[in-house]
């Protein structure tokens, strides 16, 4: 399990949690959770028209997802970042059904685009994970500071010369650049999962904002190898595992809040 | 008139039946979309229409018809989140997100186990984007009875429902059950997503909710004319996105049309962006304009 | 227990609210009679929205009783109207200001209700009352801080409440916006015999039209005339450390010992003293 093909597969999925872990938890502390969402979804259309077109489906990834971050971040300066979220994601999948209903063999490579084919990373698909990965994390670490801010005290920040819609579009750049290359691994759909799930369950264990980083890097890791040894055991989807394991770890985060009286009721 | 509609537009059995009962399932999807829109539930909305995609497959798994998976997912997550629900937004949407996540890795397990059992990959597409051209016309009463009870729930709550959103301290010192409220108006919606899942497709059924409900906030400003114009904006897209995808027939790529889901949200997207075109005057206020704060800050 | 019935509207006996492992409010009473203005004043944090929702009902005490009209609370009814501090609403609420009015009347019912004349007449009435008629068919929101107010004083009186509580109404408002929203109230309470328990950080702006001082800070209050109750003794048995009370241009100034000096300058630009 450990070797040839394997070895991309670990060193894929791994990058990608790490990525999940800390895009995950500015998604998780600026209540960015349905743009973490909508962002992989609308690049799954990319792929779809990429693929068509006879392009790098990644290029298309990365279009769709630059272009859903721009979308969401445009139409939240005039609506409801929930409207504007909802509807830029509508628009990017309604074109992926259009590309999808025009190719005839297209249905495996949707799913696996929905879903993930982390069993089917090739090497040379391997290096630009690494690469996108290491320059996403290179982003959020110059950010990290003023986005830190910026989510949590906003109006300090643009006192502080801040801008929160920088900061904002920035972010959602960020999510777009690593959605783009996490997206054929674990797949569209569930990407998401392994953003939310360990990063609120980190949330829930401790209130520091790099020790909660650390952990929800650290529970994506756990969720993604877990997941990987079980899907390989069982030839189940490795999205199942995600998902539900992510889930887990959530509920276990506020278990574990409610049992340790952490959650204090604010009061006027 | 001839080169609006292609031939045999008006005599088609299912195109009958697609624009009734798209009819109904967009009005019932305006309706409750204002609301969901005003409360701040897209998220939850579009969760409910994926979740919904799952109640799909499971039961395309067990071979029976989608709509009823479609409607037990819904419901039971709905009932699921209320449970888990915070009253805070981001925790209620980190939650919503988290069952959204679990849901959807079950239908990743559910449509993996489906192809295992048989080879049709094609039913992963239709569980998505919609067959509105291939109702079942056994569902078709159930498909209006629970447009009926969506509709009657959202309007017998509607003044309740306004008065929370205005302020739910207000709402429940008069002794309105908010929570319950919130739990039978989640219901509702659960109902009319998986109704517009099975048209449209679970992922663009999020498109019929929020569009036209959207687009109406930003042209009316009362609670009756928002309803209404979401409902005309709903009926409209879906009429004229069908008409589009039975032309498309005849359109390259031949012989195999557009899907009437691209045409139904490209057009909800586009009439909700040209309502950015009109400048709407601002009213001048003479007195209270050196306010220093106003009482809600623009989103 | 049931104590014998007095004359009050409202009456508080020995209110204690405890909240989260801290005590909030600690034996709190106080009463107010029909028709009376009453000012909740307090520093932020004292308690004053703690203690204005235990009146509504929507926070339960851990001790002591609470009855409005000899009945005891919680009963949620219209008897009691309400405006809140903020409401935070998006501008795209599809609820005209006289919607919003209507709303006062039976937002809390379920079902259809058909227009009436009669009902779209009383709207009016009211938005002419609080001097709101002019806006009337504008988006709730996209108000100003003080139409808003007002707006929501229809909504709440509307309904022919006992008793209208206002949680920080003031706040945020500039001068003129603040006298304005003081005369109108204090003009439709005398006028409608409604009781009014308004907090406020800030005394000042109400002395005018205030028949009585309930003072709230650290969780125990003082109640009053506001010569008896703002007195430094008073103050400083509330507060637990030594506060002054300093009267000058005609107006009130509460400020603690040497420690609180930001505090003083603070309270001084509240007041529109030059510092």
């Amino acid at each position: 399990m450990f070797t040839g093909l394997m070895l991309n597969t670990w060193i894929a999925g791994t990058v990608v949690a790490v990525i999940a872990g800390v895009t995950g938890f500015f998604a998780v502390l600026r209540g960015s959770t349905f743009a973490a969402h909508a962002i992989p979804n609308g690049a799954f259309a990319g792929a779809a028209g990429a693929t068509l077109l006879g392009f790098n489906p990644l290029a298309g990834l990365a279009v769709f997802s630059v272009a859903g971050a721009l979308g969401i971040a445009a139409l939240s300066r005039r609506a409801r970042n929930d409207v504007a979220t909802a509807l830029t994601l509508v628009m990017m999948l309604g074109v992926g059904a259009l590309f999808v209903s025009w190719s005839t063999e297209y249905a495996q490579e949707a799913y696996a685009l929905l879903f993930g084919e982390v069993f089917g990373v090739s090497t040379d698909e391997v290096v630009p994970i690494l690469v996108l990965g290491a320059l996403s994390i290179a982003a959020i670490a110059v950010m990290f500071r003023p986005l830190l801010l910026s989510s949590v005290l906003p109006e300090v920040a643009e006192a502080r010369g801040v801008s929160a819609r920088g900061m904002e579009l920035g972010f959602l750049l960020v999510m777009a650049l690593a959605t783009s290359m996490t997206v054929p691994v674990v797949g569209a759909l569930l990407m998401f999962s392994l953003m939310i799930g360990p990063s609120a369950a980190a949330r829930s264990l401790t209130a520091r904002p790099v020790l909660a980083m650390a952990l929800a890097v650290v529970l994506a890791l756990v969720t993604v190898w877990t997941g990987i040894v079980a899907s390989y055991v069982s030839n189940w989807p490795l999205g199942f595992f995600v998902g539900v394991i992510g889930a887990f770890f959530f509920l276990a985060g506020r278990a574990y809040r409610a049992a340790t009286g952490r959650f204090r009721p604010r009061v006027a | 008139m001839r080169y609006i509609f292609e031939p045999g537009f008006f005599a088609s059995g299912p195109v009958h039946v697609a624009l009734a009962v798209g009819a109904v399932v967009a009005i019932t999807s305006a309706v409750v979309g204002v609301f969901t829109v005003i409360r701040g539930q897209s998220f939850a909305g579009h969760s409910l229409a994926d979740i919904a995609t799952t109640g799909g497959s499971g039961a395309f798994l067990v071979g029976i018809n989608q709509f009823w998976g479609f409607l037990a997912f819904g419901a039971g997550a709905a009932a699921f989140m209320e449970m888990i629900g915070v009253q805070r937004r981001r925790g209620r949407d980190v939650a919503t997100g988290v069952v959204l996540g679990a849901a959807l890795g079950l239908a990743a397990l559910f449509l993996y186990l489906g192809t295992q059992s048989s080879s049709t990959t094609g039913a992963s597409f239709t569980i998505l984007f919609g067959s509105i051209f291939v109702i079942t016309t056994s569902t078709i009463p159930a498909l209006i009875a629970s447009a009926l009870l969506a509709l009657a729930t959202v309007v017998v709550l509607a003044r309740v429902l306004l008065l929370s959103s205005l302020s739910s301290d207000i709402a429940a010192a008069r002794g309105v059950p908010v929570r319950a409220v919130g739990a039978a108006f989640l219901m509702a919606l659960a109902v009319s997503v998986a109704l517009s899942a099975v048209i449209i497709g679970a992922v663009l059924s999020t498109a019929l909710l929020i569009g036209p409900a959207a687009t109406a906030l930003r042209l009316a400003r009362s609670p009756i004319k928002a309803v209404v114009t979401a409902a005309v904006l709903g009926v409209l897209a879906v009429w004229i996105g069908i008409v589009l995808a039975y032309d498309s027939y005849y359109w390259p790529p031949a012989g195999r049309g557009w899907p009437v889901s691209f045409f139904v949200v490209t057009l909800v997207v586009a009439g909700y962006l040209l309502t950015f075109l009109r400048r709407r005057p601002r009213r001048s206020a003479p007195h209270d304009s050196h306010d220093p704060e106003h009482a809600c800050s623009p989103a | 227990m049931t104590l014998p019935p007095t004359g009050d509207l409202l009456r508080l006996e020995d209110v204690s609210v405890r909240l989260g492992g801290r005590e909030i409010l600690t034996d709190v009473s106080l009463r107010i009679r029909p028709g009376e203005f009453t000012g909740l004043i307090g520093p932020n944090g004292a308690g004053k929205t703690t203690l204005l929702r235990v009146i509504l009902g929507l926070q339960p005490v851990t001790t002591g009783e609470v009855l409005l009209d000899g009945a005891p609370r919680p009963h949620r009814d219209s008897s009691i109207g309400y405006v809140p501090q903020k409401l935070a609403i998006e501008p795209d609420m599809p609820l005209r200001v006289r919607d919003v009015v209507s709303l006062g009347l039976d937002g809390q019912k379920f079902g259809l209700r058909l227009p009436s004349r009669a009902r779209r007449e009383l709207v009016s009435d009211m938005l002419t009352a609080v001097g709101a008629q002019r806006y009337a068919d504008a988006r709730v929101g996209e108000l100003s801080g003080g139409e808003q107010q007002r707006v929501m004083i229809a909504h709440a009186l509307i309904s022919r409440p006992k008793l209208l509580l206002l949680d920080e109404p003031l706040a945020n408002l500039d001068i003129s916006s603040e006298q304005g929203i003081v005369s109108v109230l204090a003009r439709l309470a005398r006028a409608e015999d409604v009781a009014v328990l308004l907090s406020a950080h800030d005394m000042n702006p109400l002395m005018p039209v205030m028949d009585r001082i309930v003072y709230v800070a650290a969780g125990r209050v003082a109640v009053g005339d506001a010569d008896e109750v703002v007195q430094p003794e008073v103050l400083s048995r509330l507060y637990g450390r030594h506060v002054d009370v300093i009267r000058v241009h005609g107006r009130i100034l509460v400020v603690a010992a040497p420690e609180g000096v930001e505090e003083v300058e603070a309270a001084a630009e509240d007041v529109g003293i030059a510092g």
